[in-house]
């Protein structure tokens, strides 16, 4: 019988709850024991073991029955090439169907459990919530990974004792492989994000549709590329499919980020409720676009706004302003550097060139055409920033730093280009003047789109993602309306009245 | 140990504790009463470093709660307002997950479990899987989880609610029994026969505000007045309320009175009830019974709600 009226001392039982290990091993140990029990719990599901054992060991048969018979059935046609190219396909599809059910057990595990409210009692051990998170994405991601591998497996067994000749490149099945490993990352990660905005599983199954149809249309993708690739014999694998893996990996890796930065408890169990207070984060939007501070004390005035407030945020901004520095130098040396290569030069000869540029610009001078270009300019800035910046929200910012170096990219391998025909005078007549104002308004814009994206993977402490997310774009949108919006007219104005002149008076001399 | 100083929470636009200032010491019962939404709950949340602080300072068994968060949970034991098991799991199995995240090594934790399932009326059901166990028996694995790594804090909430009397008594037996193991105790229930029991002090919280605070004696006299006493008489009074009252003006108070009873209060039954029962001999009276009025810890929680109710209430006793 137990003696419950043993005093316990800090020194006797309790003392054993810290870990013997530290760092990264004391986490992953505790996350492991997570790991370990929700892996069984899972196993003791009839409705997640019944699918798993069906897509592992019956559906692979399945699709090798397939792919011979539509190899077969094209093969009359002349046309074994398609019938080839379904095999590695469907190898990506036996194992993506297993993975499918991680969403489910992520769900499950996650929201599910906050429904039960079975979260609490854990929440309430001495385990940190990275070694929570880690544990529960790890169990969610385990055993639909292991169905998928089995199933592939199978598949490529039953292509070594079928009928179908064709043997896959060994490379292509390593893609395959990994794709389906960052596949499930991404979809589990995802559920994450997606079950901690929600407290019931009715509701995280309706909001999963956003990690399913952007998935969905990867897969779709991926065949394609499958299908079409120049590449789908290199012993290299496919190279689009490469850039998928690496491209995904990004995203899981930033999904994991938030997810480890939602996963905390305040936030797990300060939401009792599925509310959706938009009054309140567009109050807090408002504050923070006229806020002098981090407490949100407005600016007195206009004047005030600028002295003070656009100072602030800008002060803020320090790190995304320098990575978007760093970046478009970046880009504009790689282009400067592919202009330089033999095979990427343009056959440009000066004189012939000038008299071209001449006729341009001298069109270019009549008023209604003037008109129409400063329409034009900001037009086009604006929607290429507005599209990034969409993008961004949804890309946790590393679209803000693919679409607008691309015109860094290309002004790098233009000033490489005029510089080997000598019309490096016309490149800086035809930019500078303008550039005055366009790169100080277009690495704002860059930076502050960046944030607005990014800001999510790691809100500053003591926030919550959706107060970091609000404060932040309140802040984007401060540095549009207070210097982007006034520098975009201001650059589109120069570039339609001031480059023009600059560029004829270099042209003739 | 115990103590919260003006600890604070706030939701967006809603202070869901207010202030809070408590000391539990090892040994020690500190009953938390109060109405659905008063605040317990999020108290415990944050003594148990689920929930960060507005603003106050909490330390359990001398670890911060902001500080030392891992240290805090590592060192408490508590019972959550739902059960939370996993119901597909066997009893055992459970506490000894429960026993790997508190690293207790496996003979121990087994040994752990198995006396305290039996502690509490389940070493039978060590074996059968959580789903089949009743309201009752999920209740008492849920303590037995808290129990489990033999914590020194034990933060319990509802301990006793959904259970039939017998295993009730059974928990509160176990309560008592730890208790004498220096152990200190914060029990958040809306039983207050179980309280008043189990408390060496009460908190009476409202609206995320402690209202109340201190032994049952002391709130009793400081929200019910002094003792009441209850003097019955074999046939009519006969006037006897008001002799008492215009003779012995200063000792006591009439408060009530029937045909045969009246009843009234005294600060110091012991002195004052024998002047009572001679001035009765005197008068002739048949003195039946002379009784004090039991006071519950209903009375007094009634009483305080009231008063908090009050615009002019006046600041909380502690």
């Amino acid at each position: 019988m137990a003696s419950l009226s043993q005093p316990t001392t800090k020194g006797s039982t309790v003392a054993t709850a810290s870990a013997t290990r530290s760092g990264w091993g004391k986490t992953m140990q505790n996350a492991l024991i997570i790991t370990q029990r929700e892996v069984r719990d899972s196993f003791r599901d009839w409705r997640i073991v019944a699918p798993i054992l069906i897509l592992t060991f019956l559906f692979p048969f399945l699709a090798q029955f397939v792919a011979a018979q539509f190899a077969g059935f094209l093969a009359g046609y002349g046309a074994e090439l398609i019938g080839e190219r379904t095999i590695p396909f469907l190898l990506m599809i036996v194992g993506f169907f297993p993975i499918s059910i991680s969403l489910v057990i992520a769900l499950e595990t996650f929201v599910g459990e906050k429904e039960r409210r079975s979260l609490e009692p854990l929440l309430s051990t001495p385990l940190s919530n990275t070694e929570l998170y880690i544990g529960k994405t790890l169990a969610a991601m385990i055993p639909p990974l292991l169905a998928s591998f089995g199933g592939m497996l199978v598949y490529l067994l039953t292509l070594l004792g079928g009928e179908l000749a064709w043997r896959p490149p060994a490379m292509l099945i390593v893609q395959i492989f990994l794709l389906t490993i960052v596949q499930a990352l991404v979809m589990v990660t995802g559920a994450v994000v997606v079950s901690s905005q929600t407290t019931s599983t009715r509701a995280a199954n309706l909001l999963a549709s956003f990690i399913v149809i952007p998935m969905a249309l990867i897969i779709n993708g991926e065949s394609i590329i499958m299908f079409l690739a120049p590449d789908a014999e290199s012993p290299q694998g496919i190279g689009a499919l490469w850039a998928i893996i690496f491209g995904m990996l990004i995203v899981a890796i930033l999904l994991l980020r938030v997810g480890n930065s939602i996963f905390n408890r305040e936030e797990l169990l300060g939401r009792e409720i599925d509310t959706l207070n938009l009054v309140g984060a567009i109050r807090r939007v408002g504050t923070f676009i006229i806020a002098v501070n981090e407490n949100g004390t407005p600016a007195r005035n206009l004047l005030d706004w600028y002295r003070r407030s656009i100072p602030f945020t800008l002060r803020r901004m320090r790190v995304a302003i320098g990575l978007t520095v760093a970046v478009f130098a970046l880009a504009f040396s790689a282009g400067f550097v592919t202009g330089q290569q033999p095979q990427w030069q343009l056959p440009l000869e000066g004189a012939q060139n000038v008299e071209i540029a001449l006729q341009v610009f001298e069109g270019i001078e009549q008023q209604s055409l003037q008109t129409t270009a400063l329409g034009f300019i900001i037009w086009q800035n604006g929607r290429v920033l507005l599209l990034t910046l969409l993008l961004s929200i949804f890309s946790f910012g590393v679209t803000a730093f693919i679409i607008p170096p691309v015109v860094y990219l290309l002004l790098g391998y233009l000033l490489s280009q005029m510089l080997n025909a000598g019309l490096q005078d016309l490149f800086f007549a035809a930019t500078l003047p303008h550039a005055i104002a366009e790169i100080p308004m277009i690495i704002l814009a860059t930076a502050a789109i960046f944030r607005v994206g990014a800001i999510v993977t790691l809100p500053p402490g003591g926030q919550t993602v959706v107060q970091a997310w609000t404060q932040t774009f309140g802040e984007t949108l401060k540095i549009g309306l207070g210097l982007v919006l006034p520098l975009m007219i201001l650059a589109a104005l120069l570039e339609t009245y001031l480059t023009p002149p600059v560029v004829l008076s270099v042209l003739s001399g | 140990m115990i103590i919260a100083d003006r600890l604070t929470k706030d939701f967006d636009n809603f202070r869901a504790v207010d202030k809070v200032s408590l000391k539990v010491a090892p040994g020690e019962v500190l009953a938390m009463l109060g109405p659905n939404g008063a605040g317990k709950t999020t108290t415990v949340r944050m003594m148990t470093s689920i929930l960060a602080p507005s603003s106050g300072t909490a330390s359990i068994a001398g670890f911060d709660v902001v500080q030392q968060p891992e240290q805090v949970r590592a060192h408490v034991g508590v019972l959550t307002e739902q059960h939370g098991l996993y119901e597909r799991m066997r009893a055992l199995d459970y506490l000894d997950f429960f026993g790997k995240v508190y690293h207790l090594p496996r003979q121990l934790r087994r040994q752990r479990a198995t006396e305290l399932m039996e502690r509490f009326g389940l070493g039978h059901a060590l074996q059968q899987r959580v789903g089949t166990f009743s309201k009752g028996m999920k209740q008492k694995l849920a303590l037995v989880r808290a129990m489990l790594h033999d914590p020194p804090v034990l933060l319990l909430d509802e301990p006793t609610s959904a259970m039939d009397p017998q295993s009730a008594k059974q928990v509160r037996d176990a309560i008592i029994d730890l208790q004498r193991g220096e152990r200190a105790f914060l029990i958040t229930t809306h039983n207050l026969t179980e309280a008043q029991m189990l408390a060496d002090r009460i908190a009476i919280i409202r609206h995320g505000r402690i209202i109340a605070n201190g032994s049952f004696d002391e709130l009793s006299r400081h929200f019910t007045g002094d003792p009441l006493m209850e003097l019955r008489t074999n046939g009519a009074l006969n006037g006897l309320a008001t002799d008492l009252s215009n003779q012995l003006n200063g000792l006591l108070t009439i408060e009530d009175k029937g045909l045969n009873w009246v009843r009234y209060r005294t600060r110091d039954p012991n002195t004052n009830n024998p002047i009572v029962l001679a001035r009765c001999a005197e008068l002739g009276a048949q003195v039946v019974t002379l009784s004090p009025v039991t006071r519950t810890l209903e009375d007094i929680y009634l009483q305080v709600v009231v008063e908090d109710e009050t615009p002019q209430s006046e600041s909380p006793m502690s």
